[in-house]
């Protein structure tokens, strides 16, 4: 069995799981946020109104709970939906409730891993796509809707349909040019936006053995633009050291077996890939960043639970220091902590010096709800994961996906800019 | 659930129409399903809630309901008016948001069919046979039956009433 199947198994209690069977499976950790937390309140609600008495959850202890998409709250309705969740949180003994302004807060993607809120080994859903990032720890992480999230928080489980599961191999050198957003954009560019739905990608190869955790999440990240059921990496050193920082909690990783069978197996060779962008309208529309060289930009956006992780910032510093922007650039770390360590690395000070401006953590304009949207007809390149229309805002506005490298070239040349192509 | 359905068709032969288009970002604070349902499909019809009646069908290219995992998606849809999607294929969360919230019901039907289905046709859908009945066309097509746990949810009106046997 892979690693997916394994891990659904344990928790289905069965000896053997194939793709296609469909089980009921304990879940060992649950998250929620200020979009779909309202949507579970609201079925906690109904179910009341019907006289179900519901006084307590499953396991409050295994349930989080972030404020992200709309904060700082982004007009009344938004700070009453946080208000909501507050009253929740508070009714049911939810402690793991990060709220912004308090302390550490971020996107909930972010959350998972920096705070080690979930274990490799583990069943993990949350009431948002980009579950999947957390994957890349060795969990089977996936996205529900806010029905199935209330569900879990009442009974444990929820079903799944057992994937099949496509195996992606990355070998070679990376170049310091490429990061694995560069890879992700290649994959999502060969087999399309629905090329592994209902799938399963796993990724493996001497290049993602070596890369560090945040790059990792970037390749799990995006699984969910292919339309993946989930996005896994096996457990490994890296991934150890990686929760030895956060966290002393013991866990019990899975590893595929040696015979597993998997149903595509893709192998890469890191040193042919480009710096990578995809265009309007689809992450699967991808090209090189030179083939796009020149074209005009109005806007360039670091931010997400895809491209604002502390590597990220690290990697667009590299190319911002001593220099200036020439097009409107936000950059918006995905986590209080992680704005922290960038503030002490001195990365914050290189981009203000640029000109950028840099705000809380949020997922705001990622989702066109707030805070940097795209009026119509404007340009943006983006480290983010979505480039659908009216994704960033007005539905004629254009969003180019790309590398935080690419993005930071981009910035400094006010057009799509390789990041070779930036003279330090 | 009713075996049988019937009602008009309203296509869009797109592949992966996304979430970001049947149900806009700026949308995702509000929570009433009804307030929800005046922005359904703006994202490549504003005009869509008006055209919709009451028990009407979405006929859609390929993967249909990629990208978030907002249930406002479904519930926008079925607020309009329309009970089924027939499409060759769903997205994963989109397809189990429909099912388990027990909005509306995403049927898989071959692209071939999907090319004969023309807009406004009225169709009549036979749950218990898998079969499409165009009325307007005298014609009639297959669908994929539901997975045995699909169907027993769906029969249930939704995962929140289901009760495993």
């Amino acid at each position: 069995m892979t690693i997916t199947e394994k891990i659904l198994a344990r928790a289905a209690g069965k000896q053997k799981l194939s793709p296609d069977d469909v089980v009921f499976a304990k879940v060992d950790k649950v998250m929620m946020h200020d979009v779909s937390g309202p949507g579970v309140i609201k079925v906690f609600s109904e179910w009341e109104k019907k006289g179900v008495k519901l006084d307590h959850i499953w396991n409050p202890d295994s349930v989080w709970v972030t404020e992200d998409h709309f904060v700082p709250a982004a007009d009344r309705v938004s700070a009453e939906n946080v208000i909501a969740l507050s009253n929740f949180t508070k009714k049911y003994g939810i402690n793991k409730h990060f709220k912004y302004g308090l302390g550490q807060y971020g996107i909930c993607h972010t959350l998972s891993h920096e705070e080690a809120l979930v274990l490799p080994g583990e069943v993990y859903v949350g009431g948002d796509s980009h579950t999947n990032t957390t994957g890349a720890m060795g969990t089977f992480a996936a996205g529900l809707g806010h029905t199935d999230v209330a569900y879990v928080l009442m009974n444990g489980q929820i079903w799944f349909r057992v994937p099949e599961t496509l195996l992606f191999k990355i070998e070679g050198n990376k170049p310091a040019h490429i990061m694995a957003k560069d890879i992700i954009l290649q994959i999502i560019g060969d087999i399309g936006t629905d090329g592994a739905n209902y799938k399963a990608m796993q990724f493996a190869g001497s290049v993602v053995k070596n890369l560090i955790m945040e790059e990792r999440l970037t390749l799990t990240n995006m699984t969910t633009e292919a339309g993946a059921k989930n996005g896994i990496i096996e457990p490994d050193e890296t991934t150890n050291a990686y929760l030895r920082e956060r966290t002393d909690a013991k866990y019990s990783p899975m590893n595929g077996d040696v015979d597993a069978h998997y149903s595509e197996v893709f192998t890469y060779e890191i040193e042919k890939l480009e710096p990578t962008v995809a265009k309007p309208f689809s992450p699967s529309n991808i090209s090189a960043a030179r083939e796009l060289q020149g074209t005009e930009l109005d806007k360039a956006y670091i931010g997400s639970c895809t491209g604002a992780k502390l590597e990220d910032l690290r990697e667009a510093a590299k190319i911002l220091k001593g220099k200036k922007v020439k097009i409107r650039t936000e950059v918006l770390p995905a986590a209080q902590s992680i704005y922290m360590k960038a503030l002490n690395e001195g990365l914050i000070n290189i981009f203000m010096e640029a000109g950028a401006v840099v705000g809380p953590p949020t997922c705001g304009a990622c989702c066109g709800a707030h805070m940097g949207v795209l009026g119509k007809g404007e340009v943006c390149i983006s480290t983010t994961n979505r480039n659908f229309p009216g994704r960033m805002g007005h539905v004629e506005s254009k969003t180019y996906l790309a590398s935080p490298l690419v993005v930071a070239a981009s910035a400094v040349k006010g057009k799509i800019t390789d990041p070779r192509d930036v003279k330090n | 659930m009713k075996r049988t359905l019937r009602g008009k068709v309203h296509k869009y032969d797109k592949d992966n129409i996304d979430t970001d288009v049947i149900l806009p970002g700026p949308y995702l604070k509000i929570h009433d399903h009804k307030e929800l349902a005046k922005h359904a499909m703006e994202g490549i019809d504003p005009k869509f809630p008006e055209k919709v009646s009451e028990g009407d069908f979405l006929v859609t290219g390929n993967n249909f309901g990629c990208g978030s995992s907002r249930e406002h998606a479904p519930i926008a849809l079925s607020q309009t008016g329309i009970k089924a999607i027939l499409s060759p294929s769903f997205a994963r969360i989109f397809y189990r948001n429909a099912v388990d919230g027990g909005y509306l019901l995403p049927i898989e039907i071959d692209g071939s069919t999907v090319k004969k289905i023309s807009d406004k046709d009225e169709l009549e859908i036979n749950l218990a046979q898998n079969r499409i009945t165009n009325i307007t066309k005298n014609e009639q097509y297959p669908m994929k039956p539901f997975p045995e746990l699909i169907a027993r949810i769906v029969e249930s009106g939704g995962l929140m009433n289901y009760k495993p046997a």
